[in-house]
């Protein structure tokens, strides 16, 4: 069962964290901290569980057992009974306010097609933040900059090269100003020419901002860049864990050497 | 044979009832358009106990013939004019096929927009005013379209409750006049004329929309 553990100074725990699809495991009681502002970018094969760990943390999906913790309190779970010392899932009232801290970017980029761009981006800051309409605007302009598309604001989506579209959904996700940005294989979908123009933009959000980010990436140039930890992963557990240099450079593991060797 | 003098005379009386046709037929698509959508938001997202209801009496609705319900509805509901009673229980009925419309619609909007949705944190009342329900909608336009036509050439059952509609007012002219080739006729005409340039807009937006 579920059980409260110490508050430490971690952005997000992990407390042997179990999720299962059908009779699939995907995470096998998995054990994960990490710290505020860290970079941890998350390798190995499909369907090791990578993915599945932002999406717990994003509350699109639900652990089967253990409990996720974010700033030091129960995420998955809040705390119930008289004196709140038992943990009971987490419903949409417990979750609303912490969620906002916790942003997105997917690989299909899930842009809204039928808004601008501009509109894309002011979305969450006026209908969740509550910003008036100019403020939101005055942001999201500021994003579209920073990821350099400022002159793409009235456009829609689907006009835009999925580099560009992948841009607009880091702007938007920003937008919120997460505390924790998850990046899932946000350069999978995209021809290979267009994928520079996307890490570019993390690597100033990297450089730039001190918020904590996970990252699944095949792309092991710019984990290199912005990671400070690097964990292989292999059928729900975390094999080997370590500083960029030290786990693509000289793995411990032969199942990680022959990893990183695939992907080339 | 064919009486050129009775169809001059029945020609202001059939158009009329045009007018009576139309605003049926406006008034029972807005019915249904909104009605449409309680029942499909309800069927999804609704609490057990109300869905399920709903759902049982729309498809009692779906699969029972219009002018019995019309028939019922006279009988059961006194005190409604008719016009009024005729476009709620057209409206109603029409209501039940675009609830299968916008769940097909809604099911047709990637999950990857819902999943967005979460990721900023959208309140649920958002979600499907601003992301969900503007996507599926432009999906079953054509399709809403086509049952506006459809709905629109249903109109005639309205006469059963006294709605002095176009085909009414035909008939009734067509007895007293004995001229119901040449009333029928230029309902018939009326008909056509106005439900055929709607089609072919209803396609020509189908095309835009499909790419």
């Amino acid at each position: 069962m579920p059980t409260e553990t110490d508050h430490g100074p971690e952005k997000v725990r992990f407390a042997r964290v179990t999720k299962r699809f059908g009779d699939h495991t995907v995470l096998d009681g998995l054990d994960l901290a990490v710290a505020p502002g860290e970079r941890v970018t998350l390798i190995g094969p499909s369907g090791s569980g990578k993915t599945t760990i932002l999406r717990l943390l994003m509350t699109l999906e639900r652990v089967t057992d253990g409990v996720v913790h974010v700033d030091g309190e129960p995420y998955s779970h809040m705390p119930s009974g008289r004196a709140g010392d038992k943990l009971v899932p987490a419903d949409e009232r417990y979750l609303a306010p912490r969620r906002r801290r916790v942003g997105m970017v997917f690989q299909q980029f899930n842009l809204f097609p039928h808004m601008s761009v501009l509109a894309n981006v002011m979305e969450a800051p006026r209908h969740v933040l509550g910003l008036d309409g100019d403020e939101a605007a005055a942001r999201a302009r500021d994003l579209l900059g920073l990821v350099g598309l400022a002159e793409k604001e009235d456009e829609h989506p689907t006009r835009l090269s999925g580099g560009q579209q992948q841009r607009v959904a880091i702007a938007r996700a920003l937008a919120m100003r997460p505390e924790l940005l998850l990046l899932d294989e946000v350069t999978s979908a995209l021809d290979p020419e267009l994928v520079a123009e996307v890490l570019d933009v993390l690597r100033d959000v990297a450089a730039g901002t001190d918020i904590t980010m996970l990252c699944v990436t095949h792309e092991m140039g710019f984990a290199r860049d912005i990671s400070h930890r690097i964990l292989m992963f292999d059928e729900g557990r975390v094999l080997e864990s370590d500083a960029p240099e030290r786990l693509l450079d000289d793995p411990e593991h032969e199942r990680t050497r022959a990893f990183l060797r695939s992907i080339g | 044979m064919w009486d050129m003098d009775a169809a001059r005379a029945a020609l202001p009386v059939v158009l009329s009832g045009f007018g009576v046709t139309l605003l049926a037929t406006v008034l029972g698509f807005a019915v249904a358009v909104v009605a449409g959508l309680g029942v499909a938001l309800v069927q999804r997202s609704g609490p057990r106990w109300i869905a399920l209801p709903v759902g049982a009496l729309a498809s009692f609705v779906r699969s029972t013939p219009v002018m019995v319900q019309l028939f019922a509805a006279w009988v059961l509901v006194p005190g409604l004019d008719p016009l009024t009673l005729g476009v709620l229980v057209l409206g109603l009925h029409y209501a039940t096929y675009l609830s299968e419309v916008y769940r097909a619609g809604i099911d047709a909007v990637p999950k990857g927009q819902w999943e967005a949705c979460t990721a900023l944190s959208l309140p649920r009342r958002r979600v499907w005013r601003a992301v969900v329900l503007p996507q599926a909608v432009r999906k079953v336009l054509p399709a809403l379209g086509n049952y506006a036509v459809s709905m629109f050439k249903e109109t005639p059952f309205l006469s059963v409750i006294t709605v002095n509609e176009m085909v009414h007012e035909a008939s009734t002219f067509g007895s007293t006049h004995f001229a119901y080739l040449e009333s029928f006729t230029l309902a018939a005409a009326v008909f056509l004329l106005a439900s055929w340039p709607t089609s072919v807009l209803v396609r020509r937006l189908e095309a835009r929309l499909a790419h």
